[in-house]
C-alpha cells in the first residue's frame, strides 16, 4: 500500500508528526501537529510513492468556545491514482499558521480566502490580504460571532466609505 | 534613448467578454500583458453564512444560484453531499432522472460557453445555434419544475416528482435532434482557419502546472490529466453509463474547446442510456423524516400530517460527523464540506468551487499574450462569477 508508506515516511522524518490518523466515511483523514506542518506537507506533495499533488481545497471551521478555536482542512489529491486524503490542523486565534502556496499554487487563494472570511492569518505568504470583501471591511463573517444579517445593516449603504485595493 | 514605460488597463467588473463581473488589473507593455491580477467579489452574496441558518432542504435553492448556468450540477453536489452525512440511499430511479437533469444542465452549461466564447473571438453565428439548441433544455427544465434556468428538482433523498410522459418524450426528441446541432457548430469553428489561428498555442499550461495550479474539470482534461469524478469517485449509478473522458494534450485554448466539444457527445450518450434504461419504482427514499407524505396520505391520517407539517417547520436532522463528497460539475470538481452538529441547519457549509481556483490561474495562463487573447482565455476557462464569489 503506497499510502501506508506515505505515513511511514512521515513517520521516520518527523515522528511527531501525525497527531491522529482517521478514516470517516470511507475517506483517510490524518491530523497533523503544528510544530512540523510545512515541511510534513512538502513530503506530502513531492513523496514517490504516492505525491499529492493536487490541493483541491482549504477551509477554516470556527469551533467557538473551544479551544484551539479554528480547525483548518486540507483537502488533498493524489492524480496517480485519484485517492483523496484530508489533512487537519487546530489553530489557535490569532495564530498564524505557515503558508503552503509555495507547496500548491492554488492555496495562494485559498489561504486569502481562508484569512478574508475566517480571520486565520498566514505567515510567508506572498500577497495575504482580503478577496471577496473589500479591504475596509470589518470583521471575518463566517465567524460564529459575525451576525448573519451583518453589523451595519441598520445603516444606509454608502459605496464612498468602500475603500478597495487598487 | 526611449523609455520603457508598462500603462494600467481596468478590464471589467462591466465588460462583456469577462462573463459577469470579474475585473482584471492588466499591466500592458504595448499589447502585450506584462502583469494580469483578477480582482473578485462583486457578486458575492455569502451563500456559505446564509446556509447556517437555513434547514437542509431550504439550501438547495441557494446552491442552484451557484453556478447558474447549471444549476441542476450543483443540486446534485449538494443532495448528494447530504445524503452522504444522513446515510440515505436514493431509489434507483431517482438516481436516474437526477442523473439525466446534470447532463442536461452540463450540456446547457457547455452552450453558454460556446455561444459566447466564439461571439467574443469573433464568430458571430455559433452564438444563435448554441442558444436554439439551449432553449430545448429550457423547455425540458420548464417541463419538470415550472423553471427554466433553475429547475431545484432535487429533494434530499430523491427528487420533487416522477417524471412525466411528456418529459421522457422531449429529452428523447432532444437526444435524436442534438447530434446535428452539434455537426453544425463543428462545422463553423473547428476546422475554421480563423478559429484555429485565434486558439491554438494561446494560454497553454502543462499538466504539471494544471494541477499545482488546482485546475479541474476540461480545463485540466484539456492539459492531459484524464480526472473526471464521475469515474474517479462514481456517485448516482455513474458507473452503470458506459462512457469515455475526452483529453487533450497541449493545454491550449484549442485542447480545451475540443474537450468541451467531445463532452457534449459524452453526455448526450449518457442521458440516452439513461433515458432508455429508466428503472421503474418510487422517486423518493422511504424515510418518513424526510420525504414529505402524499397529500391523500395527509387527509386519512393525523401522523401523517404531522409528519408533513415537521418535514415543513423543522426539516432533517443531521449526525454530527463531517464529510466532504464532490461531483463533476459542467466547470470542475465540485465539492462541498459540510459539517452537521445533530440540529436541522449545517454547522458549516464550504462550498469547493472550480471556478474559483480557474480564475486564481489567469494570471499564469495570460502572461506574455495579446489583450485580445485575453479574451480567448477567459472564454477558454469558461468562468461563472455566481461560483466564484458564492
Amino acid at each position: 500500500m503506497s499510502y501506508k508508506n506515505v505515513i511511514q515516511t512521515i513517520h521516520k522524518k518527523f515522528p511527531d508528526a501525525v497527531v491522529k490518523e482517521t478514516v470517516n466515511k470511507g475517506q483517510r483523514e490524518i491530523t497533523l501537529a503544528r510544530s512540523q506542518f510545512y515541511e510534513t506537507m512538502r513530503v506530502l506533495q513531492d513523496n514517490p510513492d504516492l505525491p499529492y499533488d493536487l490541493l483541491i481545497d482549504i477551509l477554516g471551521i470556527d469551533y467557538t468556545p473551544r479551544t484551539p478555536r479554528f480547525d483548518l482542512i486540507y483537502i488533498l489529491l493524489s492524480t496517480k491514482d485519484f485517492s483523496r486524503l484530508i489533512v487537519r490542523l487546530q489553530a489557535e486565534e490569532g495564530e498564524e499558521i505557515p503558508s503552503v502556496s509555495s507547496i500548491w499554487h492554488s492555496a495562494d487563494w485559498g489561504e486569502r480566502e481562508v484569512y478574508d472570511l475566517m480571520g486565520i492569518p498566514f505567515s510567508d505568504h506572498p500577497d495575504l490580504k482580503r478577496i471577496l470583501t473589500w479591504k475596509n471591511f470589518e470583521g471575518h463573517p463566517l465567524r460564529k460571532d459575525f451576525p448573519l444579517e451583518g453589523k451595519d445593516f441598520d445603516k444606509p449603504f454608502d459605496p464612498e466609505t468602500i475603500e478597495d485595493y487598487t | 534613448m526611449a523609455e520603457s514605460k508598462t500603462i494600467t488597463l481596468n478590464m471589467g467588473p462591466h465588460h462583456p467578454a469577462t462573463h459577469g463581473v470579474l475585473r482584471i488589473v492588466l499591466e500592458l507593455d504595448g499589447e502585450t500583458i506584462v502583469n494580469a491580477t483578477p480582482r473578485i467579489g462583486y457578486l458575492h452574496r455569502g451563500i456559505e453564512k446564509l446556509a447556517e441558518s437555513r434547514n437542509y432542504q431550504q439550501i438547495i435553492p441557494l446552491t442552484d444560484r451557484l453556478d447558474y448556468a447549471s444549476a441542476s450540477a450543483n443540486n446534485m453536489g449538494y443532495c448528494v453531499t447530504v445524503e452522504n452525512l444522513m446515510g440515505i440511499e436514493v431509489p434507483k430511479r431517482a438516481q436516474y432522472l437526477r442523473v439525466i437533469m446534470a447532463e442536461l444542465a452540463r450540456i446547457m452549461g457547455h452552450h453558454l460557453w460556446i455561444g459566447t466564447h466564439a461571439l467574443d473571438i469573433g464568430a458571430m453565428s455559433v452564438v444563435f445555434y448554441a442558444f436554439r439548441d439551449r432553449e430545448m433544455i429550457m423547455n425540458i427544465n420548464e417541463e419538470i419544475s415550472g423553471y427554466r434556468l433553475t429547475p431545484t428538482f432535487f429533494r434530499i433523498g430523491g427528487v420533487a416528482h416522477d417524471a412525466t410522459p411528456k418529459f421522457i418524450e422531449m429529452v428523447r426528441d432532444f437526444v435524436k435532434w442534438f447530434p446535428k446541432g452539434l455537426d453544425g457548430y463543428h462545422k463553423l469553428l473547428t476546422e475554421n482557419k480563423i478559429w484555429t489561428t485565434r486558439t491554438m498555442d494561446i494560454g497553454t499550461i502543462s499538466a504539471e502546472d494544471a494541477v499545482n495550479y488546482g485546475l479541474t474539470g476540461p480545463s485540466l482534461r484539456g492539459s492531459g490529466v484524464a480526472y473526471d469524478l464521475r469515474k474517479a469517485f462514481p456517485y448516482s449509478s455513474y458507473d452503470d453509463f458506459d462512457f469515455q473522458i475526452p483529453v487533450g494534450d497541449k493545454g491550449d485554448v484549442y485542447d480545451r474547446y475540443l474537450v468541451r466539444m467531445e463532452e457534449f457527445s459524452q453526455s448526450l450518450k449518457i442521458i440516452d442510456q439513461a433515458i432508455e434504461n429508466l428503472p421503474e419504482g418510487p422517486v423518493n427514499v422511504d424515510n418518513p423524516w424526510i420525504t414529505n407524505p402524499d397529500l391523500d396520505e395527509v387527509q386519512k391520517d393525523i401522523s401523517a400530517l404531522i409528519r408533513r407539517f415537521m418535514i415543513h417547520i423543522k426539516g432533517p436532522v443531521a449526525p454530527e460527523e463531517e464529510v466532504y463528497t464532490a461531483v463533476e460539475g459542467a466547470k470542475g470538481e465540485l465539492g462541498f464540506y459540510l459539517v452537521g452538529d445533530g440540529s436541522e441547519h449545517p454547522y458549516r457549509l464550504k462550498i469547493r468551487s472550480p471556478c474559483f481556483y480557474l480564475a486564481s490561474a489567469l494570471p499564469r495562463l495570460m502572461v506574455g499574450h495579446m489583450v485580445a487573447d485575453a479574451i480567448a482565455i477567459i472564454g477558454s476557462i469558461d468562468v461563472v462569477l455566481g461560483e466564484i464569489d458564492r
